[in-house]
């Protein structure tokens, strides 16, 4: 026991291990930080690899490059790595990284959980990418997996992806609570709820939906596991089940899970455009209660995803008018967007460029939602590139964009030096282009009619198809200019300033850059 | 601790042997489902050594989490850390539970009727007569298919009316499951006021309902099994009584687990302080929330 007293005397103010072993022992939220972030970058490369195939599939009406089979497989691999290997661990890297220096909190609330929730996933993501190569091939039934395409039809990988879902969960739930628990107790005193940072506040919300609906989707895939070794018949009407069963819990959970992949986004943006504008956030507490509608309607409007399925029509036009509601607080963001933007200082950084473009992009994204939400409107979009553009809309521009505009604005804090401005700016504009070149086109092919998900389609996509391919292509290789720079500012570049950007307020903004391996071991005074 | 400073770890090996020891479980039992009707399949052994490994990482870590405990390392802002991150834990769990909840009342309020030509909805399933003997009932004992891919149930386990009543398993499951969330409170009661010996009483005697709370389910699904033909095969409604009866028993075994180790922290090593107990408070949470679980189970799937 006195070892342990010894130790705790040594621990504090020295740096970081030696060699591997800081890695894999590490209870350092930076440092596990940088491995969420890492890890999500390469995530976000597979599965970037495998949308370049499905695009090179798509370049051409006919079948050109990969079996239907393999494509299913690629698309359904895309969207389970990008959502809960790329999108939702960058979010939890960013809320290690910063979390604790905005609160003024020496470290993570309970850090060994914090480094058991980061190594649970390169396994999980292990298991998952590991069913590519296993008799019948990776999973094929689309990332929503809904039976019985995923219980009675599934291939025998099925069993390994339920398994790595409930450890990814496991990862998330644990994750979350920390988040949690780090807001609720380890806030230096001064720092009061509503004068929290807003990346603070939108953690706290999305981490409250993650342990709210994780569980459930623990459960659906506990349900399936059960459908498809054990005799039950949770989804199978001929035992008295019902399929439809599978969409309500699948989306019970879905449907938070996507704002999930956004609110973290508007913690980013609100801080970076009230850097760039040089002026105090408009609305601040309008903001957080916008967060807090939002984050409450979203466990109410699951079954919009599930309108052509066959719902009573009262629960069609009470999931259509909730899901309406929801502008509302989310148009509330924007106008204090922009009214913060309304006669500040600009300046347009890196940062503050993806910053305004999210402003923007994802708001086309939310109307083309709104579109959807409409009952007859959507029984004509349904299951079309209607809806691919629409939520590549809310996620690519959205919390990609974001993601990226949170590394350039904090990446000088993160490793003391500045990134390179002019590639900065060269990324931001093949990016933005990219995105729009390959998403704006599929809001056309879809209104027009083609389905989403099939390797081949008619002629009469195929002008736009192309473009969209090229688009693709387009931006997927702008992201290894992202890699680059990245690897460039963390190898050196010109040294960042403890403020590091002219209008910057936070209590991150206050310690050196780099910020120093502990940081606020006794806390800060805040007024 | 004075100072507001708060005890940061240094690095531990304990998480990534827990990762390590998650993935060699959850490959060992994947495989091993895949290959259930493979005799000569070895991954069980894999799902064997996971778990151990799991069981050994658990054991040690919270051993050190006590140790630093017992060193007073632990501010009462660390303290109110664990507290937190239980009640979330806790919040967690409940979230699952809903998730077959939420499943049973669809069934029975929506898709059962439907599948019998009830509603609107019903309309056009009756009109395409896949199954039009089926009619709807809870619980369902003959499935809409009428038992062509399902064993059918003779018997359920629903409320056989009060002539029955005191052979009826699932009453005397509740009223254990009730006493032994009162034994748990006057533990704890005795514990806050320092009577160690009452403490010990009553956990132990906690402990000893859990235990027959688990041998009377074992009878349970026994019976289910072996006199009422009723099954994980029986259709919707096997399904849903066994999903959640089982997993509120497997809860409750890992509360009763939970307790147990408390009883022999405090018996053997004189563990828990009059105002410092939490590990035992957290552990008789849990054990008050499978009890609140329960009280559902047998309201919505046993009476109602």
């Amino acid at each position: 026991m006195s070892a342990v007293i010894e130790n705790h005397h040594d621990d504090h103010h020295h740096g970081p291990a030696k060699g591997i072993t800081r890695w894999l022992y590490t209870t350092n939220h930076k440092d596990i930080g940088t491995l969420y972030l890492w890890f999500s970058f390469a995530m976000f490369l597979i599965g970037g690899a495998m949308a370049m195939v499905i695009r090179a599939e798509l370049f051409q009406p006919g079948m050109q490059i990969v079996e239907p089979e393999f494509y299913n497989q690629m698309i359904t691999l895309h969207g389970l790595i990008m959502i809960f290997g790329g999108v939702m661990p960058a979010f939890v890297g960013l809320a290690n990284w910063l979390v604790p220096m905005m609160i003024g909190a020496p470290d993570m609330a309970l850090p060994r959980m914090n480094n058991l929730s980061f190594w649970i996933l390169p396994f999980a993501f292990f298991i998952l990418l590991s069913s590519l190569f296993m008799e019948g091939g990776a999973p094929n039934f689309g990332w929503t997996f809904y039976a019985p395409l995923s219980t009675t039809y599934a291939p025998p990988s099925v069993t390994f992806f339920i398994f790595s879902v409930h450890i990814m969960g496991a990862s998330s739930i644990m994750g979350s609570i920390n988040v949690v628990v780090t807001i609720m107790n380890m806030r230096a005193p001064g720092v009061d709820l509503m004068k929290m940072p807003l990346f603070v506040w939108s953690w706290l919300i999305t981490a409250y939906l993650l342990i709210a609906v994780m569980p459930v989707l623990a459960g659906a895939v506990t349900m399936m596991l059960m459908d498809i070794h054990f005799g039950t018949s949770f989804f199978n009407a001929a035992g008295g089940g019902d399929p439809v069963l599978f969409q309500h819990i699948f989306w019970f959970f879905g449907h938070p899970e996507v704002y999930i992949m956004i609110l973290p986004a508007f913690g980013i943006v609100s801080h970076i455009i009230e850097t760039f504008s040089r002026k105090q956030l408009f609305g601040y507490s309008s903001m957080v209660w916008a967060m807090l509608s939002i984050a409450i309607l979203s466990f109410v409007v699951w079954a919009h995803h599930m309108f052509t399925v066959g719902l009573p029509l009262a629960a069609e036009i009470f999931f259509m008018w909730a899901t309406m509601l929801i502008a509302v607080p989310t148009g509330v963001k924007v106008f204090n967007w922009v009214a913060t933007m309304f006669r500040g200082s600009l300046t347009f950084e890196t940062p503050m460029l993806f910053a305004i473009s999210f402003v923007v992009l994802f708001t086309i994204g939310g109307l083309s939602g709104l579109m959807l939400a409409i009952v007859p409107a959507d029984f004509q979009y349904h299951d079309t590139y209607f809806v691919v553009a629409h939520f590549h809309y809310v996620l690519v521009p959205g919390a990609i964009f974001s993601i990226m505009a949170a590394v350039y604005y904090w990446i000088p804090k993160w490793c003391g030096n500045m990134y390179d401005e002019r590639l900065g700016k060269l990324h931001f504009w093949l990016s933005f282009i990219g995105v729009n070149v390959t998403f704006f086109p599929q809001h056309f092919i879809g209104l027009a009619g083609m389905p989403r998900r099939y390797p081949d389609y008619s002629l009469i996509f195929a002008d736009w198809n192309m473009v969209s391919s090229v688009g693709a292509f387009l931006f997927g290789f702008s992201q290894l200019l992202f890699l680059f720079i990245v690897i460039k500012t963390v190898m050196g570049g010109k040294k960042a300033t403890d403020q590091v950007w002219e209008g910057a307020k936070g209590l991150e903004w206050t310690v050196a850059s780099p910020a120093p391996y502990h940081t606020f071991s006794t806390p800060p005074k805040v007024d | 601790m004075s100072g507001g400073s708060y005890y940061v770890p240094d690095q531990s090996r304990f998480p990534i042997f827990m990762a390590v020891s998650l993935f060699l479980l959850v490959m060992g039992a994947s495989s091993t489902i895949n290959n259930l009707d493979d005799p000569s399949s070895n991954s069980v052994y894999i799902l064997y050594f996971g778990f151990g490994c799991l069981f050994l990482t658990m054991f040690f870590w919270f051993r050190q989490v006590i140790k630093e405990h017992l060193a007073g390392l632990d501010s009462n802002q660390l303290k109110q850390s664990y507290v937190y991150g239980m009640a979330w834990f806790i919040f967690s769990e409940v979230m699952f539970f809903a998730a077959f909840f939420g499943a049973l009342f669809y069934v029975r309020t929506l898709a059962v009727p439907w599948l019998a030509g009830e509603g609107s909805k019903g309309a056009y399933i009756s009109a395409i007569e896949l199954w039009p003997a089926f009619e709807s009932s809870w619980p369902v004992m003959t499935t809409p298919d009428q038992g062509t891919e399902y064993d059918l149930a003779d018997k359920s386990m629903a409320w056989p009316g009060w002539d029955h009543a005191l052979k009826w398993l699932p009453l005397w499951n509740t009223i254990v499951l009730l006493s032994s969330s009162v034994t748990v409170h006057i533990a704890h009661l005795g514990l806050k006021k320092g009577n160690r010996k009452r403490f010990n009483t009553f956990l132990g005697i906690t402990v000893f309902l859990a235990l027959i709370f688990v041998g009377l389910q074992a009878a349970e699904y026994y019976e289910a099994y072996a006199h009422y033909g009723l099954t994980l095969n029986s259709g919707i409604y096997g399904s849903t009584f066994f999903m959640l009866t089982g997993f509120h028993g497997f809860h409750v075994m890992m509360g009763g687990f939970m307790l147990a180790i408390m009883l022999g922290r405090s018996v053997f090593a004189g563990h828990f302080e009059e105002h410092d107990h939490f590990g035992f408070e957290a552990a008789s949470w849990y054990w008050h929330f499978v009890d609140v679980v329960w009280v559902m189970l047998f309201l919505f799937v046993y009476i109602l």
